[in-house]
């Protein structure tokens, strides 16, 4: 860390000219402490996930990962993200074009109910389609009769991944459209233009970058959703186990070799979730461009005028 | 917004009907069926499920636990926030865009490797274990799955806040003769209290509900380490329907209730920022 005070001290100075920064000793035992923190809660658990799964070496490593039942966990969680991701990618856009261009009463209120799936356990978001659906259920018997298997079986983890992920496109697009303003819908609709292409052609292009985030993060939690859906699948190997499940029973199998295979199987969610920041840093540093674009070219229209 | 405008924008209707509905279908009526299963339990009932020894073990657990876990976050969530936004260090933008990584990443894969570091032959366990500290199958072990899960909360809660924050009243505060520590105490400390509260809120009621990591590190002992989601599951597996349905009741009004206070707090603190 030393050769970074050096870069830093030109602008450290000045800010303590100024009074309002902390004496150097100060600043950099708590960027120390916070580095700690950081290397021991954030960087070693990621980095320990990759080398645990490559420590039996990388033929290994694909080995496990085309065993049929982990393949086929692969393929479980594809599919149920597949389905899940457009579902609440739908609701998203309805939602937060409704509460972020319209005034209504309770909408406060709507918001919080959005929410509401952050605050549950996921635990409990499976234990509720388990008293719908399940055979001692409210519709268990109905559904028996006619043949149609919702609890462990893919359509029940189809429920409690919508369940779960049902809030994030929603709450990443609220705020974003609220920021637009309607204006330019308005502006749009006197040219001309009918809703539809309102929508397509002013609404989606000024949201697409929250609604990237969104998609992405909602995908993360789809397919690496654990509790609700170890409620609702019955964690049947090659049938109804998705790659979390998967991770769980190798784990708590006793074979060693099991272990590195959990940790393989596990891998590829880390890759996911590196993936998901990745495109939330480049949406980020995008969105701040634009910002920095419209301000410029703001700032030029006015000079003109 | 005391008199009402003309909105010509269409698809009001629409759009506010579909999300209704889907809400309804997907989460109201769901939530709704597990308070009406739980009505059917008498009072005798209901209070004999959720308070037997068991159940109080595992409230006793999650409740301390989340409580713990949310401190830590809160104290080391505020510093990680302000050498984020006051700081250039080296691996800065690294670590900030790191931050987020326990909430994008699976919480079984948190719980595996949490599990392994803290084990007696993991990276940390090797050094912790010899020193009596036992950070997998203890409560403490909760107690860092929970940390880790709810690290994200109060750095993001916060960091926009101190980004926002007009440093000309630190300056006038150092001008008129204020030391830097004055300043903190009498200046920064009142104004980022509201939204360090709001980031320790959400990271408890995120830790209150936590299943997936914690399962995996916490060795799920009865008394000991058993989480109160866990013993939902458990009396799932035995088909005790009730006794799932009540214990997931208590947790429900509790989520309730968080949920509440967070939006609560979240309008405090936005009162503070003015």
């Amino acid at each position: 860390m030393g050769g970074t005070v050096q870069s830093n001290f030109k602008a450290g100075r000045a800010a303590s000219r100024r009074g309002t920064e902390e004496p150097a000793f100060v600043k950099w035992t708590l960027i120390a402490i916070g580095l700690v923190f950081a290397l021991l809660f954030l960087l070693v658990p990621l980095v320990n996930v990759f080398y645990q799964a490559l420590e039996k070496g990388v033929g290994f490593y694909f080995s496990s990962l085309s065993e049929p039942d982990s393949s086929s966990a692969i393929r479980l969680t594809l599919i149920i993200a597949a389905i899940t991701v457009p579902l609440n990618v739908i609701f998203g856009l309805a939602a937060a074009w409704a509460i972020a261009k319209f005034e209504f009463r309770g909408k406060a209120i709507l918001i919080t109910l959005i929410d509401l799936p952050f605050a549950v356990s996921p635990v409990v978001a499976g234990l509720v389609f388990v008293l719908l659906f399940g055979l001692q259920g409210y519709f268990g018997q109905w559904l028996d009769d006619h043949n149609i298997k919702i609890i462990f079986a893919a359509p029940g983890i189809v429920l409690a991944t919508l369940f779960i992920t049902f809030p994030f496109v929603a709450r990443e697009l609220i705020p974003v459209m609220q920021a637009t303003g309607a204006e330019q819908e308005q502006a749009a609709l006197t040219l001309g233009a009918s809703g539809w292409q309102t929508f397509w052609h002013v609404t989606l292009p000024s949201v697409k970058w929250g609604l990237l985030y969104g998609v992405i993060l909602c995908n993360a939690r789809a397919m690496g959703e654990f509790g609700a859906v170890s409620v609702v699948s019955g964690k049947i190997a090659g049938q109804t186990q998705t790659m979390p499940l998967r991770v769980e029973e190798l784990f708590n199998s006793s074979r060693i070799s099991e272990g590195t295979a959990a940790f393989a199987v596990a891998s590829l969610l880390a890759l996911l979730a590196l993936f998901t920041l990745g495109v939330k840093t480049w949406v980020e540093w995008k969105t701040r461009r634009d910002h920095k674009l419209a301000q410029r070219a703001e700032v030029i229209g006015q000079s003109q005028a | 917004m005391a008199e009402k405008k003309f909105n010509p924008l269409p698809g009001f209707g629409l759009t506010m009907g579909y999300t209704v509905l889907y809400l309804s279908a997907l989460v109201l009526i769901p939530v709704a069926a597990l308070f009406l299963k739980a009505l059917q339990l008498s009072w005798h009932d209901f209070w004999r499920l959720t308070t037997d020894p068991r159940a109080l073990a595992a409230y006793k657990l999650t409740f301390g636990a989340s409580l713990i876990a949310a401190f830590v976050n809160a104290v080391f969530g505020t510093l990680l926030a302000w050498i984020l936004v006051r700081y250039d260090f080296w691996g800065r933008r690294f670590i900030d865009a790191l931050v987020d990584f326990p909430f994008a990443l699976p919480t079984a894969v948190a719980g595996l490797t949490l599990c392994s570091l803290f084990a007696g032959n993991g990276w940390l366990g090797r050094f912790l274990v010899p020193l009596g500290i036992h950070g997998a199958y203890t409560p403490l072990a909760v107690v860092i799955a929970l940390t880790f899960v709810g690290l994200p909360f109060v750095v993001r809660t916060l960091q926009p806040v101190l980004e926002n924050l007009e440093q000309e009243i630190e300056e006038a505060a150092a001008t008129l003769g204020a030391s830097r520590w004055r300043t903190f105490v009498s200046i920064l400390a009142p104004t980022l209290f509201p939204t360090v509260v709001t980031g320790f809120a959400l990271a408890f009621a995120r830790a209150v509900g936590e299943y997936g990591s914690v399962v995996f590190v916490s060795g799920n002992r009865i008394y000991e380490t058993e989480i109160a989601p866990y013993l939902i599951v458990i009396r799932l597996d035995q088909y005790d329907y009730h006794g799932a349905t009540a214990i997931a009741a208590v947790l429900m009004v509790i989520s309730f209730a968080i949920l509440i206070l967070i939006n609560w707090l979240e309008r405090w603190a936005s009162h503070f920022q003015r």
